[in-house]
Formats: structure tokens, sequence, C-alpha cells
């Protein structure tokens, strides 16, 4: 009877323990968290930080590179890397910004269309190589990164693209928005859920995991592993066009260093969110949301009144801060799931 | 014989080779090369650590940040008053922190040297901006800045290749002819091995950062007196040029594969190439597209001619069988 009531007594304390220990595993919720730490401090010091209009910039800020990462994630989840997206978004943006300058009449969706198509070809260069040489994907893109750039500054030849040279229509995509919400954050946030649906709930998504977090066993369990890594890097070109081509719309004057320096930005992000290097373990909602993370906290220093000098310092230092509190969680997770240790907590 | 002439690291001397004959006497004069020395001096210094850190399967990309921290505080303290040869050694030193920092955070804490130097690229980048803002330290006296802007007496190779010479001696003898060099291999071959068999692998990766660290600094000190002009932006960008060479050397960004030799020639080739095409007045966008082209190449190449030589033996064996 009194061990009965000792073990109620108990219980809510260990349900309370489980569902922090759950919550910790759950990364999205920690960049998420320290997103609206980071965001109500800031507000306590200046209250019109939180006005629907700064909250509003916050999001269009963050866009750009929210969807970048989404790409990015799913090759890193196999463990690849793609450091061309800054190329390939600077490449589409100023041939789809000479092709509507030239060509008034092409609809807005005909334009992001092209910047799309642009990507994917580019995406599909990095994919024959990475996937058919059997090359590391790293040394890939960094020759592609330099290709592409290249490609781009032949082509522009010292020339941009400006704004009073492109449809009003497309400047509208760029500032427009619809119940408040930009027009760009709607793109991103569509292409975020889609894909996070992907990955959750798609045979052929889950399997980008699997060949992550073990490409020989992947290989052996019959996943096309070439045909899955070649798709990713695919898609991570064609999202990177799409950025391009919203680039385009938000900033309207396009040269050819669009996007230059882009590629650590985004690796950056998607490391914030929780997504492991190394492949096998991550989400693109926690790639996104570490993508607004640093693009707050740089929004963030300027309220507050921080020197911009320091900006970058504070941004390094944050990622590395949250890599090593990623990593900690992690161990604990290992140790958690450990089932010496799970039977040692039944015991006791 | 044929396995030594298809080796990578003969393919890449042919091609500097081939670039000084096509270049002939506008390349192959004095004052030329002097100006290819100097334009290859950063780039070939941080390459010859980094060349270590990479064939231990390991990756720095925060150098050219180290690089440009290193020359804000040359400009800091020189407008403190202190004298040159005071600062260097600081510099130096400073520098081998920041690396043993990387270093630190990717053996003690087990975190992926990619991302860490991804983080301590913008840190290191961020403290020289915070040091130095965006104004820019030049009011260097010219016995210090000759350094950069004139060949050392009697030949025609600017001091910072004197430096680089020593230190390529240096890095060569560690990497090729110690037990720590085979160390370095041995962890990059296959860690969980080296450890078992004795090799201190936290140990070993954590000099290898802090020797690239310092490396690093030197080479902001080179950059800094070649263009008489402390800048906290200085180098920018330039771990990816770096990164470029040391892989076009052939080493295997996996580890354990890759000579220093294949490295400095990738420098040459990187370097004299383009030299060449700017002396043939070609822009520098198709600079930008051979580099990444070489680059290309250089990954494709090896496993293509390994497949090659496989199916090759697969037709004398079934040539062998059929007859």
């Amino acid at each position: 009877m009194t061990a009965h009531a000792e073990a109620r007594a108990v219980e809510p304390e260990r349900g309370a323990r489980r569902l922090l220990d759950r919550a910790g595993r759950v990364r999205e919720l920690g960049v998420g968290l320290v997103l609206v730490l980071v965001v109500a401090g800031t507000a306590v010091a200046n209250p019109r930080f939180v006005h629907p209009q700064s909250l509003r910039d916050l999001l269009l800020n963050a866009s750009i590179i929210a969807l970048l990462t989404v790409g990015q994630t799913i090759v890193v989840v196999t463990r690849n890397v793609d450091l061309s997206v800054g190329s390939v978004l600077g490449l589409s943006a100023f041939i789809t910004a000479s092709v509507v300058a030239a060509h008034p009449g092409i609809p807005v969706a005909g334009a992001l269309l092209l910047g799309v198509a642009l990507g994917l070809v580019c995406g599909i260069v990095n994919g024959l190589v990475v996937s058919l040489g059997q090359v590391p994907s790293l040394v890939v893109t960094l020759g592609t990164l330099y290709v592409f750039r290249g490609l781009d500054f032949a082509l522009a030849h010292g020339t941009q693209v400006n704004a009073a040279d492109l449809p009003q229509s497309l400047l509208g995509l760029g500032s427009g928005r619809v119940l408040g919400v930009p027009y760009l954050v709607l793109i991103t946030l569509v292409v975020v859920l889609a894909a996070a649906f992907y990955l959750r709930s798609y045979r052929s998504g889950r399997e980008l995991y699997a060949m992550g977090s073990h490409p020989e066993a992947a290989m052996l369990a019959g996943i096309p592993v070439r045909r899955r890594v070649f798709t990713a890097f695919a898609v991570s070109g064609a999202v990177a066009g799409l950025a391009g081509g919203l680039w385009m719309a938000r900033y309207g004057t396009v040269d050819a260093a669009a996007g230059t320096g882009l590629e650590l930005q985004v690796v950056a992000a998607v490391v914030v969110g929780g997504v492991a290097i190394f492949g096998g373990s991550g989400s693109v909602l926690g790639a996104a949301l570490g993508a607004l993370l640093l693009s707050t906290i740089t929004s963030c220093l300027i309220v507050l009144g921080v020197p911009a000098f320091w900006q970058q310092a504070i941004t390094g230092a944050l990622l590395l801060a949250a890599i090593t509190v990623d990593r900690i969680v992690s161990l604990r997770l290992a140790a958690a799931l450990r089932p010496d240790r799970r039977k040692a907590d039944h015991d006791a | 014989m044929r396995e030594r002439l298809l080796r990578w690291e003969t393919v890449l001397v042919l091609a500097v080779v081939v670039v000084a004959l096509v270049g002939g006497g506008d390349f192959l004069n004095g004052k030329n090369l002097f100006y290819l020395g100097l334009d290859i001096g950063e780039i070939a210094l941080i390459a010859l650590p980094l060349t270590l850190v990479i064939v231990a399967g390991e990756i720095d990309l925060s150098v050219a940040s180290v690089l440009g921290l290193s020359s804000a505080l040359i400009g800091t303290l020189w407008n403190a008053g202190l004298p040159l040869e005071t600062i260097l050694p600081i510099v130096v030193l400073v520098g081998a922190l920041c690396g043993a920092v990387n270093g630190l955070l990717v053996t003690g804490l087990g975190l992926p040297s990619l991302a860490v130097t991804i983080g301590t690229l913008a840190l290191y980048r961020g403290l020289a901006l915070v040091l130095l803002g965006d104004t820019a330290v030049a009011d260097f006296p010219s016995s210090y800045t000759q350094f950069g802007t004139t060949p050392v007496p009697g030949t025609d190779f600017p001091y910072p290749i004197v430096v680089f010479a020593v230190l390529a001696v240096a890095f060569g003898v560690l990497l090729h002819g110690s037990s720590f060099g085979r160390a370095v291999y041995a962890i990059g071959a296959n860690t969980e091995a080296a450890r078992f068999s004795g090799i201190r692998v936290k140990r070993t990766k954590l000099i290898l950062f802090t020797l690239t660290g310092a490396v690093a600094a030197l080479a902001g000190v080179v950059y800094t007196l070649r263009f008489s002009s402390a800048r906290a932006d200085n180098g920018t960008g330039l771990e990816l040029a770096v990164v470029a060479a040391v892989l076009l050397g052939g080493v295997s960004i996996f580890g354990g594969k890759g000579s220093l030799g294949g490295v400095i020639a990738g420098v040459l080739l990187l370097g004299g190439l383009r030299n060449l095409l700017i002396l043939d007045d070609v822009s520098t966008e198709t600079l930008t597209i051979v580099t990444g082209l070489l680059l290309l190449v250089g990954v494709l190449a090896p496993p293509s001619a390994v497949r090659f030589a496989r199916w090759r033996a697969g037709r004398t064996i079934l040539k062998e069988a059929t007859r």
C-alpha cells in the first residue's frame, strides 16, 4: 500500500521529466525558444520591435535565406553539402532579370519559373558530377561555385539590371503582401511546408535520412542512393533558382555579384537549425527557424544599438554555441537510447 | 613506371610546365615571376598547414578570417605605438590561439570541424571588425613594406617566397619524414584504427589546427605589408581559394591521401594559369571559371583514371580468355 502510494507520488514527477526529455529531443523547439527569448528581450528594451511592421520586416529579411536552407537541408541530410547555392542564385537572378528586362511582357509566374528552370539546370550539373563521378560534393560544389559565378560575371560583363528596367508587377511581388503577410514570406512558407511534408511522409523522403545516417546500409537496403543524391542536388538548384527570382523581385537591382558569400550563411543557418552536418538528421522547419534566428539577431543588435561591427562576431559565437548545445543534446539522447541505461532507469 | 606517370602530382607538374612553356618569355621573365610569387604568397603559405589538416580528415574554413584578424591586430597595435618587431610575434601568437580554439572545439567537444570553422570564420572576422572597424591603417614605414615590393637582392624572388620556402621544407619534413606525419596519415585514413594503435589523435589534431592558425596569421602579416594596408576585411573569401588549391593538389577531402608536393604544384598551377591569362588580357571571369573547372577536373580525374585502368585490365583478361 505504501509502495503503491509512493509510486503514485513519483509518477507525475517522472511524467514531467519524460515530457522534458521528449521536448529536449525536438530540436526545433530549442531554436524556437531562443528565437522567442531574443525577440522578447529586445521588445523589453524597445517595444516598437514587436510592432507588426517590424515583425514583417524580420520575416521578409529572413525569407530568401530560409528558402535556400530548404534545398540545403535536403542535400545535407544525405551527408552531402551544396556550396554553390549563392552562385546559382546570382546566375539565375541575373539571367532572369535580363530576360524580363528585354521582354517586359513576361508574366510574373513565367519569370519565377524561368529562375527555377535555370537553377534546376545548375543543380542537375552538380547532381550529375556528384552521383555519376562518385566524388565528394564539398569539392564539386566548391568548383561549381566558381564556375557559375564566373559565367554570371562573363554574361553581366560589368553591367547590371536596374529596377527601372523591370516591370512593376514583378517588383510588386517583392514588396507587396496579402492579408498583411509579404508574398516572399508566403512563398517561402509554402516551400518549407511542402518540403517538410515530403521529408516526413514520403518513402523517398525518409530514404534521404537513411542514406545520411548510414550510406552502406542504405545501399544494401536497396535504396537507389545515386538517384536520390542526384535528385537532392537538383532540388537544391531549383530552390536556389527560385530564390534568384525572388531576389530580383525584392531588390530590383541585380548585378553579377548578387548572392556572393551566401553559401556560408545558409550552411550556418542549417547548422543552427539543428541539421547534423554529417547527415541523417534535422528538419527543414528547424533550418528555416535557424535562418530566421540568425537574421533576427542581426536586427536585434541594430535595434539595441550594438555597433554594426559586433554583429558578425556575435553571429559566429552564437553559431558555435548552437552546435555545442546541439552536440550535448544529441550525446544525452544517445545515452538515453542506450538499452542498459533504460533498464537501469526501470529497475530504479 | 606507368603508375608513377599516372600519378596526379606528375600530371600537375606537367601542367605547370605546359603553362610556363605556353607563357614563354612574357611569363618567364624576372619581373613577371616576381609578381607571380607575390600573387600566390598568402595562398601558398596557408595551403601548407591546411594540407596536413585535410590529410588528417578535418577542414579549416576560418583561415582567411584569421588572416584578417591578424591584419586588424597589426593596425591596432601600430596605432597604439608599438614597434613592428614587437607586433609580429604577438600577432602570430594570437593566430596560434585562434587555431587552438578551433582545435579544442573539434577535439574537446567532438564537433565537426566544418561547422566549427564556419562559426569561427564569422567570429574571427567579427573580432577583426570590432578591433579596427572599416578604417585602414597605412602609415607603415617603407623599410617594412619593402618586404612585399622588392625582390631579395640578386634574385627575382619576393621575400614572402623565402618565408614560404622555409616553411615548405619544414612542413614537408613534418608530413613526409616524421612519425608525426605518419600519424597524420593514419588518422585521416582511419581514426579508430589510429587511436587503437596508440596514436594520440586529439593531441595531433590540436597541434595541426594551432599550426594552421599561426601560419594564417603570418600570411596576414605578409598580406598587410604587401599592400601596406591593415584592414579588417583583408583576405575576405580567401578560404575557398586555399581549399581549392589544396584539393586540386590531390589531397582527398576524406583524409588519408595527398602530398605536399602535389599541393605546391596545385598552388603553382592555379597561380601560373591566373598570371598567364592576365598576361593574355583574359578577363577575370574566365579566370574564375577556369579555377572552378580545374577543381572539378582535379576531383574527377583520379577516380576516372582508376576506372579506366580497371576497364582496360578487364578487357585484357577478356581477350586472353577468348583467344
